[in-house]
């Protein structure tokens, strides 16, 4: 029963920081069709930043914080000088991001080498509590916490906002949205950075749990593509549902099936192109 | 003689290799409203395309109110008060009907005549307003016409162009559209009306002007138009 429990706890937590990455990884596949084969870089990148942040006494979550703000800038200057001339042109984006996620790969293993790093969980959030019997890891259920306000603030700004309602007609019809007056190149940058800065963000707080070690970011990024295609690209609450059930099947296929542990990630996937390839949430086109 | 609103001059523009209009010259002058009319693919929404923005021209000036926008990229010549109801309507099908207008919304660029606001637009579209939180994409052709127009009014445009807003509408609805445009030209807007329609547009235009295979052919009062049948039997009318 512990053992049960245990997993599943260890599941929601995954698929807590699963959703922090994915969910930008959705909105720049879903709304701007770029795929981002850099965001398993941006989630590493991001974790090693926050890492070295740490190291020189910085308060976890404003290591946190300023990691992802780096990531919104890297991130803000790649979509701008060198996505932004391939717009359209789906193989050029593939290769260019592939590429470059060789070259930050290699710049990590360069600066913080090929040692793995496992920061320790921050001070206030290190202890577990009692109920039901069994011990909760307190960071652990912080991770889940902050993946929820991130889901409902990025569901409220993308449905609920005149902005978000901006990014969708940009997404709908650009040539008329251009038209309309509304500056979508710019607000496709903001989605661009916003998904950056998120994964980075992703990164520093999953660090003291999955640890940095080189080859995290090609860890991390079929793990998004997986989600994305379960829930549907574009969907927040897609990425949701399909980071809650990839932390499961990650973490329970491991337990019970170590064998079989990738083709338990990978055939839900394959089912879901065959049967219904615009993904759970998808919209259709 | 009224300020001119928007003047094109000698304009030259092509999709690709093909080159679609050769020298197209006309003035709106403000406050009025400018038919444009020709056959399927004589040009006239390649007209509004560079006036947009859209599509650049290869040569020639487009003034709005005096200034050269001709190079300007459209979210500018938006915000120098220009207005579009494209054709084939192209509301954002996947946002609520109130989005539709949220997100055209724009600050008039003086004060004086009453700002669009999103009440104007709902008591000049009553079925509108009973469809606000409706998803656009869901409306029937004539309603998504009204939001079309309502959208571009949003912007509180100095200069409204409107691309075939009768295309593929019931005559009925053809008939609200038309009563619409009216009110819209007695408010003192400055409008083009690019049609196909001809009784339509002779009963609201002022001035006239006749593209035929990207060439201007005729300029002139709608009236002249009216009393010319061989006019517009050579450049309207289908063989």
């Amino acid at each position: 029963m512990l053992f049960w429990l245990l997993l599943a706890v260890n599941s929601i937590t995954m698929g807590g920081l699963l959703f922090l990455l994915s969910a930008g990884f959705s909105l720049i596949f879903g709304l701007m069709r770029i795929p981002n084969l850099m965001h398993g870089s941006f989630f590493m990148l991001g974790a090693y930043l926050g890492a070295t942040f740490l190291a020189r006494g910085m308060n976890f979550w404003a290591a946190a914080l300023l990691s992802a703000a780096a990531m919104v800038v890297i991130g803000g200057l790649i979509e701008r000088f060198l996505l932004r001339r391939l717009a359209g042109q789906d193989l050029a984006q593939v290769l260019l991001t592939l590429g470059l996620s060789f070259v930050v790969a290699d710049l990590c293993l360069m600066v913080w080498t090929g040692d793995p790093i496992q920061p320790p969980t921050p001070p206030g959030l290190a202890g577990a509590f009692r109920a039901f019997g069994m011990f909760f890891p307190i960071f652990r259920l912080a991770i889940v916490a902050i993946a929820v306000v991130v889901a409902v603030a990025l569901w409220l700004m993308i449905e609920r906002t005149r902005l978000g309602a901006m990014i969708r007609a940009g997404v709908d019809d650009p040539a008329i949205a251009r038209v309309m007056g509304i500056k979508v190149s710019q607000l496709f940058t903001l989605i661009f950075c916003l998904g950056a800065g998120l994964a980075a963000f992703a990164g520093v707080i999953g660090a003291p749990y999955l640890s940095i070690y080189p080859g995290l970011d090609a860890d991390m990024l079929p793990l998004a593509l997986i989600i994305v295609i379960l829930g549907g690209a574009g969907s927040l609450a897609g990425a949701l549902l399909g980071s809650f059930i990839i932390g499961f099947l990650y973490n329970f296929g491991q337990a019970l099936f170590p064998d079989l542990a990738y083709v338990i990630l990978f055939l839900p996937m394959l089912l879901i192109l065959v049967l219904r390839p615009q993904g759970l949430f998808g919209r259709v086109g | 003689m009224a300020r001119s609103a928007l003047s094109l001059r000698n304009v030259d523009a092509c999709y690709g290799d093909s080159h679609v209009l050769h020298g197209v010259s006309f003035e709106l002058a403000e406050g009025r409203l400018l038919g444009l009319l020709g056959r399927n693919g004589a040009g006239k929404s390649t007209c509004m395309n560079v006036v947009v923005g859209l599509l650049g021209a290869r040569a020639g000036e487009v003034e709005l109110f005096g200034e050269a926008v001709t190079r300007y990229p459209p979210e500018r010549i938006a915000a120098c008060g220009v207005s579009l109801v494209p054709q084939g309507r192209r509301v954002f099908r996947t946002l609520t009907v109130r989005e539709n207008l949220a997100v055209a919304a724009r600050r008039p660029r003086r004060t004086g005549a009453a700002p669009w606001t999103e009440e104007r637009v709902f008591e000049m579209f009553p079925r509108l307003s009973e469809r606000r939180n409706q998803t656009a994409g869901l409306l029937s052709g004539g309603e998504q016409q009204m939001l079309a127009i309502g959208r571009a009014l949003m912007g509180n445009p100095r200069v409204l162009l409107m691309d075939e807003p009768s295309e593929g509408l019931a005559p009925q609805i053809v008939a609200d559209v038309g009563r619409i445009i009216g009110r819209l030209k007695a408010d003192g807007l400055s409008i083009v009306l690019v049609e196909q329609n001809l009784k339509l547009t002779l009963e609201l235009a002022d001035d006239v002007v006749i593209i035929n295979t990207g060439r201007v052919a005729f300029r002139g009062s709608a009236a002249e138009v009216a009393a010319d049948h061989a006019l517009v039997a050579q450049n309207l009318g289908i063989f």
